[in-house]
């Protein structure tokens, strides 16, 4: 038992700043145009078209519903490329990205059966039809609720984050999967088909919807995730007191 | 890849563990807050500490068992977090549990490590192993029929089968009988003679004071030398800490 | 993340070898769980008997569906368990610390959980067709093959995502509730097939689920391999 450990210089003292990040102003301006596209689109879908023959005004709920649909698999399309990005690059800022996508992702799949319920129990009488996409919806709404709830749990912000990427990308893999074998399923069976989307009278007000809620989620997504963000660099300013009062320097005031 | 262990060799110039700035958070804890300390091909260090002080954490960062928050860690010159792959056939760990299967026999855990370890996992090596340590009669008995103690020996077996570069051992002599206590020892005695090093962790300094060529102390995450009070490296408190609103623009 | 499937091979599959002897062994030593599995099993195939019959008619034409959802519904049992068998000892951090790749742990675990399911569909399958009344004899080769890569694709995800979930304190509904999901296209095809086979299988219908079943095997198995060294950790 002989020498002693060196002892290397300290490094110099620096008054040190924690940099909280500010939201980039075109996701405001952004929320601000999807709002005002909404109204549009909502008020041009509405005028623009005439009742369908065995709808009538129910047709309307449609865009809604569809714009919702086609924008939770575009979150979810963000949740799989950011959770890909994660597993490679073990980027952390991709995973709040992830997070955020399917956050927003999971309420538009909620309302997109939500809305699409509404639609089929005065058109067939029953509340529920198993067709393929809105079974498929189903499904992608129980992976995205699976997702948020491992986040949930996954307490230690590098395992979440692994955890949440693997989840993320498998899952994605099996929702084509999901589609392709319920409407197989369907054929097989024989049962009705689902509403029509490409009766020409729809299109414009369809599109312009498709377009405002596009808005409108990148929005959400944008202004989830600089939450995250902002969350993130608290925690870590908290964190990098911690580290520095075990020393017993007071942290108080000098 | 070649894993049987003994024929690893490096350069004396290598450390065999290089830890600088090493830092770990649980959940808002600091473990560890900046250890730096190296250990040479050939050396024993003795870390005493009390409970709660990081000194597991720490031997678990160096084995790759656990990722550093921050710093970096060299075991061999392959660093324990991008080359874990090169650093796990290098080091033994022995934790505080023994950590065997315990509905499997002693030779059945043992020629379950054997096989995990790519080394010779043939009947008559299984025996010796088990002779070694001084348990020739339980080779047959589940381990859960087997007191902490004799547990123990069976996870020094396991070791002693894989006679690592690095060795690491967490509290080594709990529950242990002179006896038993003494094979730990040979162990690392062993060790050393072969070029390997070893870090004990331990409260119990009395113990370790023959085998350690040096020892150092943990406490709440830092380390210190043996001879002074100062800690060795450790995370510089700023004066204040300021937040404040990054420019525009930065994301 | 190079060299993931390096050679020499052969030492992986040695190392998959000894995971799953080492899980099959542990795991007939305490025979607790597969009695009680199987215990589970016949009670819920009763339990259906009871709310979907008595009419055999009604009982023969849901047997495929209720015969998949036991499986499930048992088999889901096993995968937190294989996981546990490391906790309990403290193993697991022993075997994340052994050279090499970490995918011989998952095709281990995978086997060993494998031969678990395959054990109770043994009892299982034969209780099915004596309460619901139907002949399986007559396409005994074509049915096994459907519940092969039905259990195949099964137990690849259950022991894929019990490597996360059984790390978490709601394990016993985070399993389920991450698993089932990603077995809708499993469920779908398998009871497809069972159900073409059982009723002479006039369409080829079930040759066409069966290739649905072995894409989603394939693509899941090398799935699982390729993400299990991000999830598994100590």
């Amino acid at each position: 038992m002989t020498t002693s450990l060196e002892r290397p210089p300290s490094p110099p003292l620096a008054a040190r700043a924690i940099a909280i990040p500010r939201e980039p102003r075109w996701i405001g301006i952004l929320g601000a145009v999807g709002a005002i596209a909404f109204v549009g689109a909502q008020a041009l879908g509405v005028l623009t078209s005439p009742p369908d023959r065995d709808m009538g005004d129910l047709q309307k709920i449609m865009y809604v519903h569809v714009p919702a649909a086609w924008n939770a698999f575009i979150a979810f399309f963000i949740v799989a490329c950011a959770s890909i990005k994660v597993l490679l690059t073990n980027d952390e800022r991709a995973d709040l990205l992830a997070a955020a996508a399917a956050e927003v992702g999971a309420v538009l799949t909620a309302l997109t059966l939500i809305l699409g319920s509404i639609w089929g129990r005065p058109t067939w009488g029953v509340w529920w039809t198993w067709d393929a996409r809105l079974t498929s919806t189903a499904v992608l709404l129980v992976i995205f609720v699976g997702y948020l709830t491992l986040r949930e749990f996954a307490e230690e912000p590098e395992r979440r984050m692994r955890w949440s990427a693997a989840v993320g990308v498998i899952g994605a893999l099996n929702v084509p999967i999901v589609y392709m074998s319920v409407r197989w399923w369907r054929t097989l069976h024989q049962v009705q088909s689902s509403p029509a989307t490409v009766d020409p009278h729809y299109v414009i007000g369809l599109r312009a919807n498709a377009i405002a809620f596009l808005l409108l989620l990148v929005f959400f997504i944008g202004r989830r995730y600089h939450l995250s963000r902002v969350e993130v660099a608290i925690a870590a300013a908290a964190e990098g007191r911690a580290l520095y009062d075990g020393e017993g320097e007071s942290y108080a005031d000098a | 890849m070649e894993y049987a262990l003994r024929t690893h060799s490096f350069p004396s110039t290598v450390d065999a563990v290089a830890a600088h700035g090493v830092a770990r958070r649980f959940a808002g804890k600091w473990a560890l807050r900046g250890v730096t300390v190296s250990v040479k091909q050939g050396e024993v260090l003795a870390i005493k500490g009390s409970n709660g002080s990081g000194k597991s954490t720490l031997l678990r960062i160096i084995a790759t068992a656990l990722r550093l928050t921050r710093g970096e860690c060299q075991v061999f010159g392959h660093d324990v977090t991008a080359d874990a792959r090169e650093v796990r056939p290098l080091i033994g760990l022995l934790g505080h549990s023994p950590a065997l299967y315990q509905d499997l026999t002693v030779a059945e855990n043992l020629r379950f490590s054997a096989q995990m370890a790519c080394i010779p996992d043939d009947p008559s090596t299984i025996e010796s192993a088990i002779t070694a340590v001084g348990l020739p009669r339980v080779a047959s008995e589940r381990a859960r029929n087997l007191s902490s103690g004799m547990q123990r020996r069976v996870a020094i077996a396991r070791l002693m089968m894989r006679a690592p570069r690095l060795l690491l051992l967490d509290e080594p002599h709990n529950s242990l009988d002179d006896e038993g206590a003494e094979l730990v020892d040979q162990l690392v005695r062993s060790t050393r003679a072969a070029g390997g090093a070893t870090v004990i962790v331990t409260h119990d300094v009395a113990r370790v004071v023959g085998l350690a060529d040096r020892v150092a102390t943990m406490d709440d995450g830092v380390l210190f030398a043996a001879d002074s009070s100062a800690p060795l490296q450790v995370m510089r408190a700023p004066p204040r800490a300021q937040l404040h609103l990054a420019r525009e623009g930065s994301r | 993340m190079s060299g993931r499937f390096a050679f020499p091979i052969g030492d992986e599959l040695r190392r998959t070898r000894a995971v799953a002897w080492k899980d099959i062994s542990a795991e007939r030593r305490s025979k607790t769980n597969f009695n009680a599995v199987v215990f589970l099993a016949s009670l819920m195939l009763v339990m259906f008997g009871f709310a979907l019959g008595p009419d055999a008619e009604a009982l023969r034409s849901a047997a495929a569906g209720v015969l998949w959802l036991t499986i499930l519904f048992s088999g889901v049992l096993a995968f937190n368990r294989s996981y546990q068998l490391e906790l309990e000892g403290d193993s697991l951090e022993t075997l994340l610390l052994y050279p090499g790749d970490r995918w011989p742990i998952l095709l281990g675990k995978l086997a060993a959980n494998l031969a678990f399911v395959l054990m109770v569909e043994v009892i299982v399958v034969p209780m099915a067709a004596v309460l619901y009344n139907v002949a399986i004899w007559h396409v005994l080769p074509p049915l096994l093959a459907v519940l092969a890569l039905g259990t195949i694709g099964f137990v690849t995800l259950g022991t894929f995502y019990a490597a996360m979930a059984s790390r978490v304190r709601a394990r016993e509904v985070l399993l389920p509730l991450l698993l089932f999901p990603m077995l809708v296209p499993l469920l779908v095809a398998s009871v497809g097939a069972t159900t073409a086979l059982l009723a002479g299988n006039a369409m080829g219908d079930a040759g066409s689920w069966i290739r649905v079943l072995v894409v989603f095997d394939a693509i899941f198995f090398v799935a699982s391999m390729l993400a299990f060294e991000y999830v598994i950790e100590v």
